[in-house]
């Protein structure tokens, strides 16, 4: 793995303005920002992990642990937002024990929040994997999570 | 100068150029509020409260980002602004504690008021450690606000204290970025950064790991910049604001930084760093800023006089104590006597005991640790250039185009000044770092040569052949300022590029690499330290460095040099007092007979002109009982010096062993009569740091218990002894009498000291001392090449000891720890004694990381924890000395450098065992 890295970064050594492609040729790559890529990034660019964690956490699309086996995504757009979207979030944030980003510890779940899946009329809207839930409820949402 | 006039409030201000509006205000006293800004910080244009109004210009632009240009007229202070900064704050302050900030009762807020009993965390200024002296209670005191309108929102965030010295509170932090700037910026560690984004932003680190792990290096740095309570101190977190502070210079290492001690009810709560130290403006490291307190005021201090009676240490007056050296020593005058002065001492205390020794007790064996790190440099820059100190002083590192650092652990050994190459590379210089180990300056270098230890002269010499065949050498300089260059040239022969890579086990490509940089990239510095001197042919390594220095012209000029780094507060100071056997102060010779009378005259007595023993010397002839009594001030020999289990045997043989320090240390234990003497924080004096800058050092807190100053002690005991010229009352005067006999100190003087130190040579009272030396002419006259052969350590591998032990420093701890031992952080940060080894010697042995293993030599051994790592070369371990319970110098080689004396601290054969578990 160490070795995968290094080969994929190799081509981009001394360009410090690359550092985004970088993460995201990363992420790619292994579905997520491991502390290993990180580290070596660092080396090779010479900036320091928190200043590349810094960047990479500035966006929403980098991730930094291994995705579950399911991705829940609950949507926060203004339509969701209005309607709710907010204590759907909340309710699975508790059911799974994780904040957005995150992944379960059995690897099962991980969570993220979206703007808008542009099916707004079924606001407030969660998505995992590729199935839609539209008009959730927390109690909804608890039983959905329950179903896998 | 280049001078520039603009208009501030209807106010005429003249502004250098390249100054920023903010600056010039500030300049005349205008105030602007600010938050994001600090002096030691790039600008950063964020927090939006220096706006201003500049005529012409659209907007309102930050004072901190605009550059002060002719004939701009600017508006600091308009209803417009001040209603912009009101909204900005408020903005602030939605998103921190504020109802202290805004209570109409502010003025009359007392000590028990009723709105504390509601409170349990730091959410109000009133419980805030940084009440009083908070940036953020300033800048809302000056606009007046007086309500809020935004909705207030508590984040709740844990404190964090996982680092050893201070707190933080992100509840206070309003996201000024100074302390992600000052780590980046520099310190070049990048510990910490912005992370996430939104309502989520805060100050992080990667993977929201533990600062330690984050490569935190608890410099403080980002405690000293905070604006507000989010980062503090532990130790003083409540202690509340100091009665006062004074400045002083750090007892540690020689980079002399300045420090603001703080003072309240007689103690020392605090330690800050100066923003004006010539050496440090505003930075230190972990040791200066917080590992004073804890050993100025540990329980373990001495505080009374002892004496051994029947094998146990007795307390004892100094009346009693006093008489019984007195009458001891003498017994032993002449050289029968030995006195080991101090590095850690004040110039004027050196200057006194090396008195005491030459005219009381009528010898010249005295000597101090120097003798252990820079002899080398002493007599092998005397030789080529005519002065064995630094040539260039530390801000100019920072200004260079190219920077050698040669056997140099620069961001460990003298952080300050690894924080100057940092600058240095910053601003484009470049920087070839050759070290056998892996240390942290590699992250910056455009090239690094690991070189085997003990290799340096082929190294420099394969880069000083490459010079001359290419072409790079600066003729013109060598024809004009230098003499037998023909001679060394010839000397290059040897070192044709394959021999180089035989010897060294660097690439000769690299090598050459390296030469064609230092010798195009100009002006260039080398500095070095430790790993050129350290060797039984260190004074070879060293004129090698002032042969290569004069080749290319890199002499006498600003930014370059040869600049080896010293490593005790004071060893340039106990140096240049003439703590050494064979001069007096100033460096003038013993044995020059008209020297010689003028300090008999001076002194009212007749000294000796057979310059004394030096310090490995002096163990030795206590050894084979020529030597009877020592009088050792300061020192820990047991640790410091190599074949550790002969200096111990050695002192045990004594008749009479005085030993003068602050704690009981190892060397203190074998001791007959132990004297208490004070710490730096509580006497006055001056310290000489590595560039040759003499500083004050200044008391700030009463003697703790019986304890005296070293000069005052040494004094008495000299008045007992019936000597005359001992009755000083302060050690100005001493100075002054410093000033009459020793040329370079002429014009140094309490009074010119106070706004900041001089820099010698500084003859006479005029004069504004000499930051570049050799400018023009060398101090000898014409700089000296000296040819060089390689001459390999004295002792090398074989099947028996197969690795190469190096000593080396850590950034956490100090010298033998009699100091940094005591303070509980540092222990946190560096606990124990490493033996770093590379993993395929590992390996082999089948030895992993954390396991005990034994280090045996010739000499000795030592038991430690192995730490495997590839910043260790193949076939090299590496450890430090600091620690009594694994006296690495017992392992170590006395084998001496002819010239200079120095032992070879640097290269010793081992073999490595591991124990069953
Ligand atoms: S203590 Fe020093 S190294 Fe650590 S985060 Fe603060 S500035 Fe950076
Ligand atoms: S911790 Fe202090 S210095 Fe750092 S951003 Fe917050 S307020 Fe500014
Ligand atoms: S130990 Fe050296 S670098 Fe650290 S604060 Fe003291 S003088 Fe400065
Ligand atoms: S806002 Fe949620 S789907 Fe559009
Ligand atoms: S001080 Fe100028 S923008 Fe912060």
């Amino acid at each position: 793995m160490v070795e995968q890295i290094e080969n994929m970064l190799a081509s981009y050594k001394g360009e410090k303005g690359g550092l985004i492609p970088m993460l995201q040729k990363v992420q790619q790559r292994l579905g997520y920002l491991s502390p290993e890529a990180v580290s070596q990034i660092a080396k090779l660019l010479n900036i320091s992990e928190s200043e590349i964690f810094g960047v990479a956490s500035f966006y929403a699309q980098f991730r930094f642990t291994p995705s579950g086996e399911h991705s829940v995504k609950v949507c926060l757009g203004t339509a969701c937002h209005v309607r709710g979207g907010v204590r759907i979030l909340e309710t699975v944030e508790r059911e799974l024990n994780i904040v957005p980003g995150g992944t379960t510890q059995d690897y099962k779940f991980s969570l993220e929040r979206v703007a808008c899946f542009g099916c707004c009329a079924l606001a407030p809207v969660m998505v995992i994997d590729k199935e839609v839930y539209g008009r959730m409820a927390p109690a909804k949402a608890k039983q959905i999570l329950a179903e896998y | 100068m280049d001078t520039i006039t603009l208009n501030i409030d209807g106010q005429e201000v003249k502004a250098r150029r390249g100054m920023t509006v903010l600056e010039a205000a500030k300049e005349v006293g205008i105030y602007i509020p600010t938050l994001c800004y600090h002096p030691s910080l790039s600008p950063f244009g964020a927090c939006r409260l220096c706006v201003v109004e500049i005529e012409k210009m659209r907007g309102f632009p930050t004072a901190c980002t605009t550059p002060a240009a002719e004939g701009m007229v600017v508006h600091t202070n308009t209803p417009q602004l001040q209603n912009l900064r009101r909204n900005i704050l408020e903005l602030l302050l939605s998103e921190h504690p504020h109802q202290c900030l805004i209570c109409d009762r502010k003025e009359h807020c007392g000590p028990f008021d009723i709105c504390l009993r509601h409170v349990a965390v730091a959410e109000r200024c009133v419980i805030c450690p940084k009440n009083g002296r908070c940036e953020l209670q300033q800048v809302a005191e000056w606009i007046g606000i007086k309500e809020l309108t935004l909705p207030y929102t508590y984040k709740d965030l844990p404190v964090k204290r996982d680092g050893p010295f201070f707190d933080v509170d992100y509840n206070l932090c309003i996201l000024c970025g100074r302390c992600v700037r000052v780590c980046q910026e520099v310190r070049g560690v990048g510990a910490i950064a912005f992370t996430y984004r939104g309502s989520q932003a805060m100050i992080g680190t990667a993977f929201d790991r533990p600062l330690l792990e984050a490569g935190c290096q608890s410099c403080g740095a980002c405690v000293d910049v905070c604006p507000t309570g989010a980062l503090m101190e532990r130790a003083n977190k409540w202690e509340g604001l100091p009665e006062r502070q004074v400045v002083t210079t750090c007892p540690y290492c020689g980079v002399g930084c300045q420090l603001k001690l703080e003072i309240k009810n007689g103690n020392i709560i605090g330690v800050t760093p100066d923003l004006d130290g010539p050496a440090n403006r505003g930075q230190a490291c972990a040791k200066g800023r917080f590992g004073i307190v804890e050993f100025v005021h540990h329980p373990q201090r001495l505080t009374s006089p002892l004496i051994r009676r029947d094998g146990e240490f007795t307390e004892a007056s100094w009346e009693e104590v006093l008489e019984l050296v007195a009458g001891e020593l003498a017994k032993y005058q002449g050289n029968q006597f030995g006195l080991i002065s101090s590095a850690k001492c004040t110039n004027e205390e050196n200057y006194v005991m090396q008195k005491f020794g030459r005219a009381v007790m009528g010898t010249n064996n005295i000597d101090h640790c120097a003798r252990l790190c820079h002899a080398p440099t002493v007599a092998g820059l005397a030789t080529s250039f005519g002065s064995g100190a630094m040539t260039n002083s530390i801000r100019e590192i920072g200004d260079a185009a190219c920077i050698l650092a040669i056997g140099t652990n620069t961001t460990s050994a003298h952080p300050v000044i690894g924080l100057e190459i940092i600058r240095a590379v910053r601003n484009g210089a470049k920087l070839i770092v050759a070290n056998p180990r892996e240390v942290e300056l590699c992250r910056f270098a455009d090239i690094f040569l690991r070189h085997r230890p003990g290799t340096n002269v082929p190294l420099l010499m394969g880069m000083m052949r490459v010079i001359v065949d290419e072409g790079l050498l600066d003729s013109s300089f060598i024809e004009q300022r230098c003499e037998n260059f023909a001679a060394f040239k010839d000397s290059l022969s040897n070192f044709d590029l394959d021999f180089v890579e035989k010897i060294t086990g660097t690439p000769g490509e690299l090598v050459a690499e390296a030469a064609r940089m230092y010798a195009t990239y100009k002006p260039a510095t080398l500095l070095y330290a430790m790993g050129i001197t350290q060797h039984s042919h260190g004074t070879d390594n060293v004129m090698a460095t002032a042969n290569l220095a004069m080749l290319t012209g890199n002499i006498g000029k600003p930014s370059s040099g040869v600049n080896p780094l010293r490593g005790q507060n004071n060893v340039q100071g106990a140096c240049d007092m003439g703590a050494l056997p064979n001069v007096y102060p100033g460096y003038q010779s013993v044995a020059t007979p008209a020297i010689r009378e003028k300090f008999e005259a001076a002194w009212g007595s007749s000294l000796s002109s057979i310059p004394g023993l030096t310090l490995t010397e002096i163990f030795d002839a206590a050894y084979e009982g020529k030597i009877k009594a020592l009088y050792i001030v300061g020192e820990n020999p047991i640790l410091s010096d190599p074949n550790a289990k002969h200096v111990e045997e050695a002192l045990k043989r004594l008749d009479f062993l005085v030993v003068q320090d602050i704690f009981l240390s190892e060397t203190a234990q074998l001791a007959h009569v132990v004297l208490p003497a004070v710490t730096f924080a509580e006497k006055d004096g001056t310290f000489t740091n590595t560039e040759r800058r003499v500083q004050r050092v200044r008391q700030a807190i009463e003697p703790i218990g019986d304890s005296q100053p070293d000069w005052q002690i040494v004094c008495q005991v000299a008045k007992r002894l019936d000597a005359n010229g001992f009755d000083f009352e302060h050690p100005a005067e001493i100075m002054e009498e410093i000033a009459r006999l020793t040329p370079s100190y002429g014009g140094i003087s309490y009074e010119r000291l106070e706004n900041g130190g001089k820099i010698w040579p500084c003859p006479d009272r005029e004069h504004p001392g000499t930051p570049i030396l050799h400018v023009g002419t060398f101090a000898r006259g014409k700089g000296k090449f000296i040819p060089l052969e390689y001459k390999p350590s004295a002792e090398l591998p074989d099947e028996e000891y197969p690795l190469i032990l190096t000593t080396e420093r850590s950034l956490f701890q100090f010298h033998t720890g009699t100091m940094t031992r005591k303070v509980k952080g540092l222990n946190i940060l560096r606990r124990e004694e490493l033996v770093e080894m590379n993993p395929q010697d590992a390996q082999r042995l089948g030895i992993a990381d954390g396991d005990q293993v034994r280090v045996l030599s010739r000499r000795g051994e030592v038991l430690a924890k192995a730490r495997v790592t590839e910043v260790s070369p193949c076939g090299v371990i590496l450890m430090t000395f600091h620690f009594a319970e694994n006296p690495t110098n017992v392992l170590t080689n006395p084998a001496l450098d002819p010239v200079s004396k120095i032992p070879e601290l640097k290269v010793c054969a081992v073999r490595v065992e591991k124990l069953p578990a």
